[in-house]
């Protein structure tokens, strides 16, 4: 009698298991780019696996084979993503070609709105055609460029009052473009503790996307505009600007005088090494790096510091940072979406930001707590107000090829004037749109 | 004993199979040993190749599957022959593979020649000096990066030490100027040491007898040098700068570790151009006419170059 209700309440307890899990365990795979924030996300996502029973596997490719490894994988219709965290200019190419699901039904059924997220956010990773409510991903990870320093440096009586007499102002972080050229060039063969540094970091990478990176940084805030008229594609006179001239010799200047020797083909990475090797002063990068910066144990704490990147006619950054979307060719979009609605829930994006991660969720942006819960926090902010992005067309890797050509010819390899970069790159563009039909 | 042999494996063919083949003949049992090997050949190589023909002559591209596919005649072919980039690439190619040959028929042969030497320590000495070519491409290039730091590495120390110029006043990865110089001195230090092996085997092959009856003619060092060495080693040295050739034209790991076809495009070589076109851009009719365009320049030096060396051999 005993062995029998020992068996049934077995069989109940199984039963109430089979019950309280989904029909189906899934092993899905989410993809995105090998750095900081991506850890963080395996951390957020065992809270995922416990709820859903679904298990996670991860798919981490580091930036410089990011694009060419992901793109390849969605050309083939690979099943290796079940979700990825892509790039945001992908999102053209991944809404047209088919790549990515369409995410509307699932939102309204859902009652997931996109008025939950940053504005910008929304914009720039998650619609296609740009601005429509077509969503094909949602904000997963909000990033810009931006810029940090050597704080304790800056504080230093010596270097403030040979600042001051080289330049009449007081050392402080740039308010515009020209002062951080102007701080730049100061730091630049400096001995600082017997050891020569250098004024800042910046990108100048040629084989993927690092120079465009870079140089949109100065670009921007100079007022550079892709088009004349926003969907015309009318580049001639907005692309080769005078504007757009001066921004660029700008950051010619900038990597010319200022820079370490050997940064001739650098991105993050490289801009990380140079700071926390105590090389440079200054330097810019993603704000997703900026977490692990500040935690550095030895250029990190009170050693350094954060600002938006400076304006000069105008306040610009550049944006990074990406949506999620679940892949059209995987076999678990159920799985997939599951995961997404759980991602989208305020108190996971809380603890997404707790963790590292940038959210683009409203609730987490608006708390009154935010500006406070990191010395780059209030900076993040400023810089997502004012972002601007590259072309997010099907055509993109195209576009983004021609443009890092131009850049590296002119910055790097002293190969004619901005101008002439300029007129070449709008050249190579109007090529591009007339075989896409645009023009 | 070769009976019982046959006899043997005859025996041990299962019943069935020895049934089916009984009637075969030779030739159809060759042809069942070769004929995966020849599938297998035209699967992997010849079809694909076909396959490039074709798409050469369309706008094809690959992330675009679902766009109509026209054929565009011979304008992929007329753009690449028209698109100065393209010239840019042939000549960077051209630059390098020029120079690489150069210095590594000039110091392959002499370091063959002076390995060829009898003394002590002999063997070690070939085995220090193979050990490049053993390595990785990606290791070399991400090792040379290093070298070529301007502020840590030890190629720009040794020549600001020995010019008494600043370390970090020239670049070599970066500079327009010395880059393509940079790759040069790399894929020749990485790649010596295989034509020496080629032109010390073609050393050894000399007999000594040749020297010794040259010596009875009292024919100087020299003489011999230019008259013996030089012609017997010459179809071995052609041979190594065959394989360097062709190897170096379709040059690609050891570049992109390095500058990765910078600074602008200084060193991109004809087959980074061609990557980037294919799977960059994926302009892929346009880079398969440009892959035709450089299948056809190899295969045709090649040949050129393999007759010229049968005559050499056969003199």
């Amino acid at each position: 009698m005993k062995t029998l209700k020992l068996a049934a309440a077995g069989a109940l307890a199984l039963s109430a298991a089979a019950i309280a899990t989904p029909a189906q365990a899934d092993d899905l795979t989410l993809c995105w780019a090998a750095w900081d924030p991506a850890n963080a996300l395996v951390e957020l996502s065992k809270e995922f696996e416990a709820s859903s029973g679904h298990k996670m596997s991860f798919e981490f490719v580091p930036w410089p084979n990011f694009a060419d490894r992901i793109l390849n994988e969605l050309n083939s219709g690979g099943k290796l993503c079940d979700l990825l965290i892509g790039d945001s200019q992908w999102i053209g190419g991944g809404a047209e070609n088919g790549h990515y699901v369409k995410l509307n039904d699932f939102f309204d059924k859902e009652n997931i709105s996109m008025d939950d997220f940053a504005e910008a956010t929304v914009y720039a990773y998650s619609t296609w055609p740009k601005g429509t409510p077509n969503y094909y991903a949602l904000p997963a990870m909000g990033d810009a460029n931006g810029w940090f320093y050597r704080k304790d440096w800056f504080a230093r009586d010596d270097i403030r009052k040979a600042f001051k007499e080289k330049t009449g102002r007081e050392l402080g972080e740039p308010k515009t473009q020209k002062e951080l050229l102007e701080i730049a060039q100061f730091f630049q063969g400096r001995e600082i503790d017997g050891k020569t540094v250098y004024g800042a970091a910046i990108f100048t990478e040629r084989g993927s996307e690092g120079i465009t990176m870079g140089v949109t940084g100065a670009l921007y805030p100079w007022g550079f505009k892709y088009e004349n008229t926003p969907g015309k594609y009318d580049m001639e006179g907005a692309v080769n600007s005078p504007e757009a001239v001066e921004a660029l010799e700008f950051y010619k200047e900038l990597y010319k005088t200022a820079t370490p020797p050997g940064y001739t083909n650098a991105y993050m990475g490289e801009s990380l090494d140079a700071f926390k090797s105590g090389q440079v002063a200054m330097a810019m990068n993603w704000f997703a790096f900026f977490p692990g910066l500040y935690a550095d144990p030895i250029t990190g704490g009170d050693k350094i510091d954060f600002f938006v990147n400076p304006p000069q006619n105008n306040e610009g950054s550049t944006l990074g940072g990406q949506g999620i979307s679940v892949i059209a060719y995987s076999d678990k979009q159920e799985a997939a979406l599951e995961y997404i609605k759980w991602f989208a829930q305020p108190d996971v994006q809380a603890k997404w930001w707790g963790l590292g991660g940038y959210s683009a969720h409203n609730s987490v942006l608006n708390d009154p707590g935010f500006i406070d819960s990191a010395p780059f926090a209030g900076d993040f902010l400023l810089a997502m107000q004012n972002v601007q992005d590259f072309w997010q067309e099907p055509a993109y890797a195209e576009l983004l090829i021609a443009m890092q050509k131009r850049m590296h010819d002119y910055i790097v390899a002293d190969k004619g004037t901005a101008k002439e970069a300029l007129d070449l790159l709008v050249a190579d563009w109007t090529e591009i749109f007339k075989e896409e039909g645009k023009l | 004993m070769s009976e019982k042999t046959v006899d043997r494996v005859a025996g041990a063919t299962p019943v069935l199979l020895a049934r089916k083949i009984k009637g075969l003949s030779d030739r159809a049992i060759a042809w069942i040993f070769v004929g995966p090997t020849i599938f297998l050949l035209l699967a992997v190589n010849i079809f694909p190749l076909i396959w490039t023909v074709n798409l050469s002559f369309t706008n094809f591209k690959a992330n675009r599957i679902n766009r109509v596919v026209d054929y565009v005649g011979f304008s992929n072919y007329e753009r690449i022959l028209n698109d100065p980039d393209v010239w840019l690439s042939m000549q960077a190619t051209a630059h390098f593979l020029f120079w690489t040959i150069f210095f590594q028929v000039l110091i392959g042969f002499t370091l063959a020649w002076l390995i060829n030497k009898k003394f002590k320590g002999n063997d070690v000495w070939t085995t220090i000096i193979v050990l490049p070519m053993m390595l990785s491409p990606a290791v070399v290039g991400n090792f040379w990066t290093f070298l070529y730091q301007p502020q840590i590495g030890l190629f720009n120390y040794v020549i600001g030490f020995l010019s008494g110029k600043d370390a970090s006043s020239f670049e070599m990865l970066g500079s327009v100027d010395l880059a393509p110089w940079s790759i040069v001195i790399v894929d020749t230090w990485m790649w010596t040491p295989f034509v020496m092996l080629i032109c010390l085997a073609g050393l050894r092959s000399i007999p000594d007898y040749i020297y010794e009856a040259a010596e009875v003619d009292r024919a100087s060092k020299l003489r011999q040098f230019f008259t013996i060495t030089i012609p017997m080693v010459l179809p071995f040295l052609m041979l190594a700068v065959l394989f360097r050739g062709i190897e170096n034209f379709k040059m690609f790991d050891l570049v992109v570790q390095l500058t990765g076809g910078g600074p602008g495009s200084t060193t991109e070589l004809a087959s980074i151009h061609l990557k980037r076109e294919a799977f960059e851009k994926w302009r892929t009719g346009y880079s398969s006419a440009i892959a035709i365009i450089l299948f056809v320049t190899v295969f045709g030096l090649a040949s050129i170059y393999v007759k010229a060396l049968n005559k050499v051999k056969e003199r």
